[in-house]
């Protein structure tokens, strides 16, 4: 017998505290903001910890059902709640991060006129996310899916006097709707074979189903629809074009939902309906490849980005292809272990690049930095902590999970240049990052603002009434220790053992596993797998190594090398700075053709000018009807009202003549 | 039955008919008037809550506070009256939609007055009247007697080309109804009666002679009064020249609840008179409707006007409606009565909001807006509650009915369903995109620099839709808990094609 845990609050609680803020926050001061932000989202935090706490006396999957939301013949959803492991990494990840990133809002958001406004839309972002990950079936899941959707939209258009902000914002949702296109699909696929949305019965209905070895089947085409979703989601490939956008946000914000949470969505729908993709090896390859293309396609792009929140924003594109390589490799446990220990390091390197942009007074460029490790020495030590772990370097916690998923890949992956491309992406990480380091925090500074603010700001106990400008300043404490807990968790993460934690969850067969492991008894494969593994870890540690070393290379040793090779490259250059010109494309291509078709055949052919003409051209060919429209054309109101009166009055004529008989 | 439910009906549909001849002997004081109407519409509101309130779900296939009374002998028509669960919903949206139309009124119309409000009175009536006639041919008086009050609105109280529109809407509608009145003067030499249930009654028991041969023709009959008012492509292009220039109020109820009237006749009608032709014809039905949603959708993304987006919008929303009816599955009937509900309240919001900014700056052209967060941020929060209402946001009440019909309609024809969901992504862009055009960025016109938020009598008129649009998508089963029985007895009569469909 379960224990209740009243997971239904969980996300209640956070809905709360937006309402309060939303409502009331315009008058609140921007403590008592702060006060309710906290409270709910720490609240949630609390619930979810106990949940955890209490995980020995639990039998999981434990379900609470709710009131009833949707009735319609026998189709029936309900406000269900679900927890097993995998919604508890979740759940543990996003109220945990989340608490953190709140906190440290209230340091960077002090000065903003929209205090109030941005703490109710990140508690009301707190309610989806969870929303979404405690959902007991697809279409509640749905509520959370479009839900931070909406958060992220209003979020990232937070700045909605800049134009850009604006369009970002709108790009994102858009581009997240052509997602959710092929996620109803799927829905709608899954409804009619069976007959409901609910996690535990479809996948019952699943096991029931042989599995499907050709190319196109029932459960391929939910899979890859699924897919096509969380491409939207998580940003992948040919969907991910919103995300670098989206850093138009403020940084808490990119830290938590472009980043740390809500882009994993489209990973945690995958693990969570990895029962479809067990029996869809089709499916499972197409997320294999769009994650592998998208790990090292992006990661090219952060090569030669100089905005420090963009190299961030491919990194994470890229860092999320790595998660859905894992799933694409049927490794679900380690795709979620990556989540994971990516929640910690990238949420830290965002909020630490916030800190920096803060010190800088705005500056995002890292051109324009330099040399500041000395002036803001805790931001950099944390983001120190956080480049290793995104890095691979042991111990700290990017390496397991990094690792995990690059073994996964070579050794049950459908073909090694999954695992290949895998590594090629890591040693491409480990540069730009490093690269970010280096040109952020060494060598002298390039930038324009006075360096004297050292002296005056320089020690961590100043509050909030001089976040400042001027000079070069580090963070108060309220912004230092969010960053602080993310550092330990990104140095040590790693040691927690998620796979493990995840099995029960993973337990089904995979198909093709099987097919790869043919041939080999258990005990060789394990042996000769120890040995292998061991290889690979080095190999991965070496390009880490590689990656850093050259970006120590051409960042200090020679700095003038960069420069030199981007303009021996040329042309190879500018099409990698500018992002390949995908957006161009999208936009020349695409976007472009529809509205002139909409405007010139849709709406002025066909509605004006097909559709009118023709009705006009037959009013007026039928000479009465035609005539009495020029008459009443005219325009002559008195004229029009007689005509109305006049057809009023042989009615009711009528209607009297008939009662009368 | 207690006395009240008997005459509950009579009282709902009258009401306003009796405010309005009260009206016509009232001293001409505006502000008097004014207040009338509004009294008026809220009791008639108040009233219709009986209604839910009493309504029966689990009493499938009968209409309940029902009045039959002989009204003239011959010909042979009654003065018959009832709602099953889908009628019931309309009326609400009714009773619920005109209060709101007599407070945004309240400074907008300032000449007529007295006019205007009698006008309003009289369609409430007709529009109820549609709704719960059970008689054809009271069906048929109520339906046209939509046409006069809103023709007159359009053409006296509207703007620059209100003439133009006045006529082209009631020439559309009228010319497409006279279709239907030689179906309904058919069904009636044939079996001798207006009354929709014997007239159903006779047509499931073989019993109307001719029948067979006459079903496709009366079927279109019906079909095209209704197609031209839902307004299914290619009948709609009155509907934007009729917004554009409608006043407010007119907007509200001619997209809230005239649309709806075409729906409903589709459903009660097309489908409940002649299940086999609706089988029969549902495939090009489905493609004029597919055509609709994405047709009117591209369309509102590139108009230039406020008014004519909603209107195209309206277009792309209703073609989902229609789709869900002809889908012929519970899920996709269910999903399209409740889009009915959905965005009755939704645009008559957004064309309340537009309104408003008539009010201030009299123009609908998108480009003299921009920037408008700053100077009105309330408003800006309505109108982007009511939006992302209409872009079917899960928890607003855009999101259910939308679900259900493109999952109806993926049981029936999983092609259709796949193109209707595209809408999905159409209704965000042209959404999101006159949003940001509007409210976003700096002010960049000095005219609109300082323009005021909203009056607090605006506010008590747009609230009340907000509310409905978060309580219909939280929950929406206080709707669907009358729809469901109610659209499963409908499709009874299709029981084998609906034996295919999982979710029955």
């Amino acid at each position: 017998m379960n224990p209740n845990l009243y997971l239904w609050l969980i996300p209640l609680l956070p809905l709360t505290g937006a309402a309060l803020n939303g409502f009331f926050g315009r008058r609140l001061s921007k403590t008592g903001v702060s006060a309710v932000a906290l409270a709910f989202s720490g609240a949630a935090f609390l619930m979810a910890l106990r949940v955890l706490l209490s995980l020995s006396s639990l039998t999981l999957p434990y379900v609470e059902t709710g009131i009833s939301w949707i009735r319609s013949g026998s189709f029936h959803v309900n406000f269900a709640y679900y927890l097993d492991q995998l919604s508890l990494v979740m759940l543990m990840v996003v109220t945990g991060v989340g608490f953190l990133i709140h906190i440290y809002s209230v340091g960077y958001m002090w000065e903003d006129d929209g205090f109030w406004r941005f703490f109710s839309y990140l508690n009301l972002f707190m309610f989806f996310m969870l929303t979404l990950i405690l959902a007991n079936n697809y279409l509640l899941m749905f509520i959370g899916w479009e839900g931070v959707g909406l958060a992220s939209y209003l979020l990232i258009g937070f700045y909605f006097l800049k134009d850009s902000a604006a369009a970002a914002g709108k790009k994102a949702f858009i581009t997240n709707r052509i997602g959710d296109f092929g996620f109803l699909i799927a829905l709608f696929l899954i409804i009619q074979h069976f007959g409901t949305l609910d996690y535990q019965k479809v996948f019952a209905g699943v096991a029931q189903l042989p599995a499907e070895t050709m190319s196109t089947g029932l459960l391929t085409a939910i899979g890859i629809l699924l897919m096509v979703g969380a491409c939207g989601k998580s940003a992948q490939i040919p969907l991910y074009v919103w995300l670098p956008d989206a850093m138009e946000g403020p940084t808490p914000v990119s830290a938590l939902i472009h980043a740390a949470t809500m882009v994993t969505a489209g990973v945690y729908i995958v693990a969570r309906s990895h029962a479809i993709f067990d029996k869809a090896p089709t499916a499972l390859l197409v997320v294999a490849v769009i994650g592998t293309l998208t790990a090292i396609f992006a990661a090219t792009i952060g090569i030669a980005q100089t905005d420090i929140k963009k190299v961030l924003a491919y990194s994470t594109v890229s860092q999320l292809g790595y998660m859905f390589m894992a799933c694409g490799v049927a490794a679900y446990s380690a795709g979620v272990f990556h989540l994971m220990t990516h929640a910690f390091f990238k949420g830290l390197l965002f909020l630490g690049s916030g800190s920096v942009i803060h010190a800088l007074s705005g500056e995002q460029d890292m051109r324009q930095m330099g040399g500041l490790r000395k002036k803001i020495p805790w931001t950099f030590w944390t983001m120190t902590a956080g480049t290793v772990a995104i890095a691979g370097i042991p111990p700290f916690a990017g390496f397991w999970s990094k690792d995990e998923i690059l073994w996964r890949a070579y050794s049950q992956g459908p073909s090694k240049i999954i695992w290949a491309l895998g590594l090629l992406t890591a040693f491409i990480t480990s540069f730009y990052m490093f690269r970010l380091l280096f040109m952020t925090f060494f060598g002298e500074y390039r930038g324009k603002l006075e360096s004297g603010g050292q002296a005056a700001h320089g020690h961590d106990d100043h509050g909030h009434g001089s976040p400042g400008h001027g000079g070069i300043h580090e963070s108060p404490m309220v912004v230092l220790v969010p960053l602080m807990i993310l550092a330990v968790l990104s140095i040590g993460g790693g040691f927690i053992n998620a796979p493990k934690f995840l099995e029960p969850v993973f337990k089904t067969q995979v198909l093709f596993l099987e097919d790869h492991a043919a041939g080999k008894t258990p005990a060789t494969e394990e042996s000769g797998d120890k040995g292998t593994e061991t290889t690979l870890m080095i190999v991965s540690v070496g390009v880490a190594l590689l990656g850093a070393g050259l970006a120590w290379v051409l960042y200090l040793k020679s700095p003038h090398l960069p420069g030199q090779i981007a303009n021996s490259l040329g042309g190879l250059y500018r099409t990698v700075h500018n992002k390949y010109y995908v957006d161009q494309l999208y936009s020349f291509f695409l976007i472009a053709p529809l509205i002139a078709m909409s405007r010139k055949w849709l709406w002025k052919g066909i509605d004006q000018g097909l559709i009118d003409t023709v009705i006009n051209d037959s009013a007026q060919g039928t000479s009465d009807l035609g005539g009495a429209l020029k008459h009443m054309q005219s325009g002559n109101l008195r004229s029009y009202a007689a005509w109305l009166t006049l057809g009023a009055a042989v009615i009711v004529a009528y209607m009297v003549w008939l009662g009368v008989h | 039955m207690s006395t009240i439910d008997c005459i509950i009906l009579t009282l709902v549909t009258g009401l306003p008919l009796l405010g309005a001849l009260l009206l016509m002997a009232a001293p001409n004081r505006d502000r008097d008037i004014r207040w009338f109407a509004l009294i008026v519409t809220l009791v008639d509101f108040v009233l219709s809550l009986h209604l839910a309130v009493r309504f029966r779900a689990e009493k499938i296939g009968i209409f309940q506070f029902e009045i039959n009374r002989q009204w003239i002998s011959s010909p042979n028509i009654h003065f018959h009256l009832g709602i099953d669960g889908i009628s019931l919903w309309l009326v609400l949206l009714t009773t619920f939609l005109t209060p709101l139309c007599v407070l945004i009124s309240w400074n907008s119309i300032h000449e007529r007055v007295k006019e205007f409000f009698i006008l309003m009175l009289i369609l409430e009536t007709a529009m109820i009247g549609v709704f719960v006639s059970l008689d054809l041919f009271l069906f048929y008086v109520f339906w046209e007697a939509t046409l006069i009050p809103m023709a007159l609105l359009i053409g006296i109280y509207g703007h620059e080309r209100r003439i133009y529109a006045a006529v082209k809407f009631f020439l559309f509608t009228m010319v497409a109804s006279v279709f239907m009145l030689a179906a309904i003067i058919w069904l009636y030499a044939k079996t001798g009666s207006f009354d929709f249930v014997t007239i159903q009654q006779a047509i499931h028991a073989g019993m109307v002679p001719g029948f067979i041969a006459a079903a496709p023709w009366l079927f279109l009959g019906f079909f095209l009064a209704f197609a031209v008012k839902v307004p299914l492509f290619p009948f709609h292009t009155w509907l934007p020249d009729a917004h554009v220039e409608a006043p407010t109020a007119g907007s509200v109820l001619l997209a809230g609840v005239l649309l709806k009237m075409g729906t409903y006749g589709l459903l009660r009608f097309n489908v409940g008179l002649f299940p086999e032709q609706a089988r029969r014809n549902a495939p090009w039905i489905m493609t004029l409707a597919l055509i609709g949603i994405v047709y009117g959708a591209l369309v509102a993304l590139v108009q230039p006007n406020l008014k004519k987006l909603i209107a195209y919008s309206s277009v792309s929303h209703l073609g989902f409606v229609v789709l869900g009816i002809f889908s012929l599955t519970q899920a996709g009937i269910n999903g399209a009565m409740f889009v009915n509900l959905a965005h009755g309240v939704s645009t008559g919001a957004l064309f309340m909001l537009a309104g408003i900014l008539h009010e201030r700056r009299h123009t609908y052209e998108i480009k003299e807006f921009g920037g408008l967060a700053t100077p009105m941020p309330v408003y800006a929060t309505f109108f982007l509650f009511i939006t992302l209402a209409s872009a079917g946001l899960p928890l607003l009440n855009g999101f259910i009915g939308e679900f259900l019909v493109l999952a109806g309609a993926f049981q029936a024809r999983p092609l259709f369903g796949v193109i209707a969901a595209t809408g999905v992504i159409w209704s965000a862009a042209y959404l999101l995109w006159v949003y940001q055009r509007t409210f976003f960025g700096v002010v960049k016109n000095p005219k609109n620099s300082a323009l005021a938020d909203m009056l607090p009598l605006e506010r008590l008129a747009v609230l009340p839709t907000a509310f409905a649009a978060l309580i219909m998508g939280v929950a929406p089963i206080i709707w669907l808990k009358a729809i469901d029985p109610a659209v499963g007895y409908i499709l009874q009569p299709f029981s084998s094609l609906a034996a295919r469909v999982v979710g029955q």
